[in-house]
């Protein structure tokens, strides 16, 4: 019971840098184990944070990478364009369930969307190392059939935190950006080869 | 408030006992606690003077409601939500009225019963302009298929070209017709033009028709794709002709006519750019460098 008192009292700002590193990378742990078996929980919209997005955000991006071989007009996304993509897609897809009259705020929004993208990072992984094998329709297969399951995984997660937010008759026309947005961002896992 | 408590149910008694007795009396939830048997009387006494009195008081308060629900000023945000306030069903209906454009039916009246939005027009344009950049991808990864030595890139850039080039014509071309109209507002007697909104919302769904025709382009028959083009054309053209039409009948036949050529032509131009667009260029292979 003291210990707990003493941990009241004292501000975060005494407590060693592992401490507070610690204990945000756990909470965003607990996210992460959320967003990958989703269930009806008020976890992601009740502590709210944006390090997991920024994190899987970056994480993507550097990954759909490609060597500058290639001119810049024909290339793949660069690390600034699937960042853009990433937020301003958050951002619109916020403003437009507001719009609609939902009641969630912007934050929670932008939380729940971009934890959502960890099923597709993961997919970007696997695609990574698939493509380290000889190429082939097999090898394209593999990486459509991964992409195509981690895409419903990221529908039915964000569909499951956000769709109790908005009125019921304009549930699918809030639904429907956030099925565009993870349909561009598996598009974009799906077309990457490396050179 | 014990004794307003003992007024308000005696008041109840009376007025269920007076009713009871004359079935068909008026009677009214109003909130002044006058004495009963006064209250109850005047309803026993002069209905149809107090059905008439009630009357005018409720059309007092809603005048008073309206008046309290101005438009809010747009620096709020209330003001873009009205742009939004419409169901799934009402969107549906709407891209389903573009689709199937009848020559009687005018796409504003009948179907946006001045009631604009701006979430179809929105996501239809942005959904065009991700499905060409897709479609065209595709079409080069089936080319490099048949031609291996085409050179295959994602080719991401397509999609701000296009995103670009669709939203500033449904906003653009829409703000030119208006303004078009509006000048021309004084020869027209009966109609009156629309507003710059519904306007923006008849280009922006008939858009929708586009969105298949370019998954239908992936179907490498030269014909067949001129075909789905042309058909898309034809649809989409119509409704904006059959929404215009009413508008314009009443102005000169030169002005009628240039106007609806001009927009058909601007349609078509469209229509022209995104099989362009979605066609590309194919680079032949550049030699592998050790």
């Amino acid at each position: 019971m003291r210990s707990h008192i003493r941990e009241f009292d004292s501000s975060t700002l005494n407590e060693s840098v592992q401490n507070t590193i610690m204990r945000d990378l756990k909470a965003v742990g607990k996210k992460f184990m959320h967003v990958l078996y989703p269930r009806k929980s008020n976890t992601l919209l009740r502590d709210w944070d944006l390090w997991g997005p920024l994190i899987l955000c970056v994480t993507l991006a550097l990954m759909l990478q490609r060597s500058s071989i290639d001119s810049e007009k024909d290339g793949g996304p660069q690390f600034a364009e699937v960042f853009v993509i990433v937020w301003f897609g958050a951002v619109t897809i916020t403003l437009n369930s507001k719009l609609l009259g939902g009641n969630i705020s912007f934050f929670q929004s932008l939380c729940v969307l971009g934890y959502c993208i960890l099923p597709l990072t993961v997919a970007m992984l696997v695609c990574r190392l698939v493509l380290l094998a000889e190429p082939g329709p097999i090898n394209f297969m593999v990486r459509l059939f991964v992409v195509i399951v981690m895409f419903a995984w990221s529908i039915v997660a964000s569909t499951a935190f956000l769709a109790d937010s908005q009125p019921p008759n304009r549930k699918a026309l809030a639904i429907y950006p956030v099925f565009l947005f993870y349909f561009v961002i598996s598009w974009m896992i799906l077309t990457f080869t490396p050179q | 408030m014990a004794a307003a408590d003992e007024l308000a149910f005696h008041e109840f008694e009376e007025a269920s006992n007076l009713l009871a007795e004359t079935p068909d009396a008026a009677t009214a939830s109003g909130s002044d606690q006058l004495t009963p048997q006064g209250h109850v009387a005047v309803v026993v006494d002069s209905g149809g003077s107090y059905g008439a009195e009630e009357e005018a008081e409720e059309s007092d308060r809603t005048a008073l409601l309206q008046e309290e629900k101005q438009q809010p000023g747009f620096w709020t945000f209330g003001y873009y939500q009205s742009f939004f306030d419409v169901d799934t069903s009402q969107v549906l209906d709407r891209i389903r009225g573009s689709l199937l454009p009848r020559p009687g039916h005018n796409f504003v009246r009948h179907h946006l019963r001045n009631r604009p939005d701006l979430y179809g027009p929105f996501w239809i344009c942005a959904t065009l302009a991700f499905v060409l950049a897709v479609t065209g991808n595709l079409t080069l990864v089936l080319a490099q298929r048949r031609d291996p030595s085409i050179h295959y890139s994602p080719q991401f850039h397509k999609v701000t070209v296009a995103g670009v080039t669709i939203y500033c014509y449904v906003w653009l071309v829409p703000l030119a017709l208006w303004g078009f109209l509006r000048w021309r507002k004084g020869v027209r007697e009966r109609m009156g033009p629309y507003t710059f909104l519904e306007t923006v919302c008849v280009y922006g769904y008939s858009l929708f028709v586009f969105i298949p025709t370019v998954v239908l382009w992936l179907i490498p028959v030269p014909w067949l794709q001129w075909l789905f083009g042309a058909l898309a054309l034809a649809l989409s053209a119509a409704t904006l002709v059959f929404t215009l039409w009413p508008v314009v009948r009443e102005d000169t036949r030169l002005v009628a006519a240039v106007l609806l050529s001009t927009v058909v032509l601007l349609h078509a131009l469209l229509a022209v750019g995104c099989k362009a667009h979605h066609e590309g260029t194919p680079r032949p292979a550049l030699p592998l460098r050790r």
